[in-house]
């Protein structure tokens, strides 16, 4: 008897494994496809748990480097990368923005503390760069945690599209995850990195004058440009710290009395694929980024006293934000200070003030 | 900066993989060989098969040995290497060394070998060889 055409016994046997094959696809073509997606997924969690264990070795050896503990940090590092802050309640969306301020500096307060007793030989700019690493470590911890649960909730369930929607986005995380484990490195060793693009052109400009804190954890000086009296407002570095900009204009504007012909902010600005790192571009708004509350408060203060915002970003993308800072991001620092030159010749007069914020994370960088 | 140029890797492969690859090898090598027999025994088609199986096998090896050292391989974590610039600015030397912990920008260092003046960090900076992909955009 013969399945299909063709003389020989080989011919035979192979036809009929093919119609085997196209049948088996039939039926289980999806569940067959689904196996090599998970097959995938299991690749990257593998990756992705071995980045955070790698990060929380970093984080223990340079609490021990630096800190000095009497006892072993271990136990209190994992603890502290399992720590969680609630948001807000939405419902009644007023005066939000001031209960979200009080519950991220009540984190601050809390993850500082932390810090102190993990890393007790440790100074102000070691305890504020072993925060950032910790940060990084808690960072890449809560990423595996979520891919592992979708991970095994899809296997479990057998869920196609559990198990699609996690391998659709697996690039995107596992370019998170690994810009995070490059920053767990230069916060480790505070390095500058390509978030401190801001900081590092208010350094720039206030290098040699005179500082004085301003809230919180900010440096002010003023500098003659232009013929104009500048504010330059930065985070105070060189550890690892972001400050509350918000609070710094908002002084700066009230200790002035609301006369002050401009606002300029400098940050690091996502940029979109295809375009070149270090590239600046120049725009108006408060360039900003974090949960939005120094973004509201800046805002808050223009519109009182009607002040002109302007903004002029350096664009890099996420891996670059986080890990050490690129050539072409220092570069760009002198670039970033004609544009600033000439939207202070252009928007205002001389003898104007003008308020000019460095926004980012000023790690490894002084003032 | 030599304790942050690489990070620890694993290094070793998954030994229940290793064992088949290798029991899958040493089939494909007794394979080829039994191939050879059946050859001068004059047994071609025998022969044709079992060293079109040797191959395969062998192929599929070391496909699986390659993919899995690869693997390995991307599970490193490298640590770029980060430059420090020195300056002075009074005379203008400018010197680039390897970050040290404990460097920041605008960080005086010792005096200058040239005029005593203070000398400067200027800049701290990772510099990245490979071009990024643009697909002709």
């Amino acid at each position: 008897m013969s399945f299909v055409p063709g003389s020989d016994a080989i011919s035979q046997i192979i036809s009929i494994v093919f119609y085997g094959v196209f049948i088996v696809f039939i039926f289980y073509g999806q569940r067959l496809q689904m196996y090599v997606m998970i097959r995938e997924v299991e690749g990257s969690l593998f990756k992705l748990k071995y980045i955070k264990e790698e990060g929380r070795k970093t984080a223990i050896e340079t609490i021990k480097e630096i800190g000095k503990p009497q006892t072993d940090p271990t136990a209190r590092v994992d603890r502290y990368l399992e720590y969680f802050t609630i948001s807000p309640q939405s419902m009644d969306p007023a005066g939000i923005v001031y209960k979200l301020d009080h519950i991220l500096d009540v984190r601050d307060t809390r993850l500082k503390d932390e810090v102190k007793l993990m890393a007790p030989a440790s100074n102000e700019v070691q305890v504020n760069n072993l925060e950032n690493t910790l940060e990084a470590a808690m960072a890449l911890n809560f990423i595996y945690k979520v891919v592992r649960h979708y991970y095994i909730q899809g296997k479990k369930t057998l869920s196609l599209y559990i198990i699609m929607q996690l391998q659709m986005i697996l690039p995107l995380v596992m370019k998170e995850a690994e810009a995070y484990a490059s920053a767990l490195k230069a916060f480790a060793y505070g390095q500058p990195i390509g978030d401190g693009a801001g900081p590092l052109v208010a350094a720039k400009l206030m290098h040699g004058y005179e500082t004085r804190k301003v809230p919180k954890d900010c440096v002010v000086a003023s500098v003659p440009i232009e013929g104009r009296n500048a504010f330059i407002i930065k985070a105070e570095g060189p550890g690892g710290n972001v400050g509350k900009p918000g609070d710094a204009v908002k002084t700066v504007i009230e200790e002035n009395k609301g006369k002050i012909a401009s606002v300029i902010m400098i940050d690091a600005g996502l940029k979109l694929e295809g375009e070149t790192v270090g590239e600046v571009a120049e725009g108006i708004g408060a360039a900003i980024g974090g949960p939005g509350v120094d973004q509201y408060k800046i805002e808050d203060a223009v519109v009182e006293y009607h002040i002109p915002i302007n903004a002029v970003i350096v664009k890099e993308d996420i891996g670059d934000a986080v890990s050490p800072m690129r050539k072409e991001i220092a570069d760009s620092a002198d670039k970033v200070i004609d544009r600033v030159k000439n939207v202070i010749l252009e928007r205002t007069k001389e003898g104007d003030n003008v308020i000019i914020v460095g926004v980012g994370n000023t790690i490894g960088i002084g003032q | 900066m030599s304790d942050t140029s690489q990070s620890s890797a694993p290094t070793k492969m998954s030994t229940y993989l290793l064992m088949i690859v290798f029991i899958v090898l040493a089939l494909s090598i007794l394979s080829l060989i039994f191939s050879v027999s059946a050859f001068v025994e004059g047994n071609e088609l025998v022969a044709g098969y079992l060293l079109v199986i040797g191959f395969l096998a062998m192929g599929l090896a070391g496909y699986v040995l390659f993919q899995s050292r690869k693997r390995v391989a991307s599970m490193k974590i490298e640590a770029p290497k980060v430059m420090t610039t020195i300056e002075c600015r009074k005379c203008g030397i400018k010197s680039t060394r390897e970050f040290q912990r404990g460097d920041f920008v605008f960080k005086d260092l010792d005096p200058c070998q040239k005029c005593d003046d203070k000398m400067v960090i200027t800049g701290i900076f990772k510099e990245v060889k490979e071009k990024e992909k643009t697909y002709g955009f």
